[in-house]
């Protein structure tokens, strides 16, 4: 019973991490001011050159390095567009999704010759933490994972200080949240917000990464299935704070495994497929409850 | 006399105006609204020939498929039956775009419609006169009450109507492919299916398509009253007030929360109706997958998005996507292209259009110089 308690934490940190961080470059994204919903095509390219990275060097660390770096120069075009020619982010971001979902298949057919599914034999997958399983507790759940696992949690802190106790993070959150009185303290408006999102589709590339060759050694065609929307509605959740960032993804991944779990004891696949998404708007709607009537209760006394 | 030394003056002159001329005429021919989306098209099939060349496939070949593929008179009639679901899904998105928002849920709403449509007009055993309208309605009904949620969850709750109609979409999917794969599936098919709609239950045919159906021509009066109420009526008039600036026309008494509730409705009831003729057009029943799978949706939201929300130009760039979409077929069989390239064109045309505000930001720097 114990082992299986851990199972599941494992298996709720395995699906939260690639959520953690998608919402992590959301968040840093929306404290500067740059709506990004382009979270959802960034991991999905990042899947991509993760695994073809890893196909061609013949190293998992290659594939990362190929998915961090492949996925920062792809959203520079939302970074210029949206911070310096005042373009719509979201416009942008909905034309990148569909060149993510139409480039990925393009190529793998392309490239690897096969659609679908590309697993080819001998796919280096990202290395387990495998030296930890004699340890107690933290073995069953981290001598399965990747070192990017536990990453998540110290990159999210570390960037949620900085942004907190930082001049430059200060400077970001200006940026984001009156942009004409930054200009006027002689900050870059453009210059933070675009490398905040080119930073931010970095990150996005890490999730893309962890989901294919950290999760699973494969790439399937669209396999982020919705958890770059997942991540942006955790962003909104935590009104973009990123030390909240894990409460929230943890969630989701909670409901991911539990809908695993249910599966395997009979539940329908489709029910389980939808949880994710209701859990995260009911969620959504129930803090906004909470926020509006406090809203309320200030104005009205 | 004096005069003798200019003669250079004026062979400077005429031809510095005449540059000036032409640029003015330049300035004008670029102003013009159309160049903007010719631009993001020409510039979308560019890069697509880059990619292409860059793959070492053969991008006049490729588009030569492509435009083969979707106009070939013996298909002409799927490529028509497809025009006009892209052109009901732009309208899905058109609506609420003309107010600023984004309805990213059409695949939710469009099964939600389909499913209705197929128990309606297949299980409920009405008259056919009866089955064909009521499912009609029925699909148009529902769909529309599930779009209008993310009215009030935006207005109420501050939840973007972008986020909730693309977190509510996927559970309408799902939902709607559990039914059809357990409650309505058709006994001892291989294929996750509903059973054939009665024969009297069918949308009927028109004319000699064996594809399209009455159902375009249902299609084709949602897109004149779009374009009517756009351009004649007073909810047009508010829409695009609110569009334009929000603040604005809530100054000015338009009430936002019921305008957005009345623009996600009718747009999801478009999706609605068209899931609802998908499914009573041949082969007349509900498969799993079958509508969300071709990309109606988002072919249609890149339509609304190329035509700016215009009614009037729906039709007019649903007619690229369409070729897009059923040639994109064509070009994998013919010229061994992936018809996913058909994706990447239509990701870069949205892309390239939002861009476009560099030349908009040109052109108001130079006018308030």
């Amino acid at each position: 019973m114990h082992v299986f308690e851990l199972g599941f934490v494992a298996a709720v940190l395995l699906a939260a991490t690639p959520i953690l961080y998608a919402s992590l470059a959301g968040a840093i994204s929306a404290q500067a001011g740059v709506f990004n919903i382009a979270l959802e095509g960034q991991m999905l390219w990042g899947a991509f050159a993760g695994v073809a990275g890893s196909y061609l060097t013949g190293s998992a660390w290659g594939g990362l390095a190929l998915a961090i770096v492949t996925t920062a120069i792809s959203s520079v075009v939302l970074a210029v567009g949206a911070a310096r020619w005042n373009a719509d982010p979201i416009i942008i971001a909905i034309g990148a999704n569909l060149v993510a979902v139409g480039l990925t298949g393009f190529l793998l057919r392309v490239l690897f010759g096969v659609s679908g599914t590309f697993a080819p034999t001998g796919l280096q997958g990202l290395p387990k933490m495998a030296f930890l399983a004699d340890v107690p507790v933290i073995g069953p759940i981290f001598a399965g994972q990747t070192v990017l696992v536990p990453l998540a949690f110290v990159v999210i802190v570390a960037v949620g200080l900085w942004l907190r106790s930082t001049p430059a993070g200060l400077r970001l959150r200006g940026v984001g949240e009156h942009p004409e009185a930054a200009t006027t303290l002689g900050i870059g408006v453009s210059s933070y917000r675009m490398w905040t999102v080119i930073v931010a589709g970095a990150l996005c590339g890490v999730a893309g990464a962890q989901l294919s060759l950290g999760n699973v050694t494969v790439f399937t065609e669209n396999m982020t299935a919705g958890r770059g929307w997942i991540a942006v509605a955790a962003v909104m959740l935590v009104s973009s704070r990123p030390l909240w960032l894990p409460l929230a993804c943890l969630g989701f991944g909670a409901a991911e495994a539990l809908g695993f779990r249910l599966q395997g004891i009979g539940a329908p696949q489709q029910l389980t497929d939808a949880a994710p998404y209701a859990i995260t708007l009911v969620v959504l709607v129930l803090t906004r409850i909470r926020f509006t009537r406090r809203r309320d209760a200030v104005l009205s006394s | 006399m004096t005069i003798a030394p200019t003669p250079l003056p004026p062979t400077v002159e005429p031809a510095g105006s005449q540059d000036r001329g032409l640029r003015r005429a330049l300035g004008v021919a670029l102003r013009h609204p159309v160049v903007v989306p010719v631009g993001a098209v020409i510039v979308a099939l560019l890069i697509g020939a880059v990619i292409m060349l860059s793959a070492g496939l053969n991008p006049l070949e490729a588009y030569s498929a492509v435009l083969t593929g979707a106009l070939d008179p013996d298909s002409l009639d799927y490529t028509i039956s497809v025009w006009g679901f892209i052109c009901g899904m732009a309208v899905a998105a058109a609506i609420p775009l003309r107010m600023g928002e984004f309805n990213m849920g059409g695949n939710g709403q469009m099964v939600l419609g389909g499913v209705t449509a197929a128990v309606i007009a297949g299980q409920l055993g009405l008259p056919g006169i009866l089955a064909v309208p009521l499912a009609v309605v029925g699909a148009v009904v529902v769909a529309g009450a599930f779009g209008s949620l993310s009215a009030p969850l935006a207005t109420r709750f501050g939840i973007p109507i972008i986020i909730s109609t693309l977190l509510l979409s996927p559970v309408a999917v799902a939902v709607v492919s559990y039914l059809v794969r357990y409650p309505l599936a058709e006994q001892g098919s291989a294929v996750a299916q509903t059973p054939r709609l009665p024969a009297d239950a069918r949308m009927p045919g028109l004319g000699d398509f064996s594809y399209s159906t009455w159902g375009l021509i249902l299609i084709i009066a949602v897109m004149v009253i779009f374009w009517l109420v756009d351009s004649r009526a007073a909810v047009g008039f508010e829409l695009r007030t609110v569009g334009a600036n929000r603040r604005f026309a809530s100054y000015g008494g338009v009430r936002v929360g019921r305008l957005a509730f009345g623009a996600m409705a009718t747009g999801a009831a478009a999706a609605g109706l068209v899931g609802a003729i998908i499914v009573l057009s041949p082969p007349y029943r509900l498969i799993d997958g079958a509508l969300t799978s071709p990309g109606y949706t988002f072919a249609g939201l890149a339509a609304a998005l190329l035509a700016g929300g215009r009614p009037a130009l729906i039709p007019v760039t649903s007619i690229l996507f369409t070729v897009l979409q059923v040639g994109g077929a064509a070009m994998e069989r013919t010229a061994d292209v992936p018809r996913q390239l058909s994706d990447v064109l239509q990701g870069v045309v949205i892309v390239v259009l939002a861009l476009r505000t560099i030349i908009d930001q040109r052109r108001t720097e130079r006018s308030s110089a």
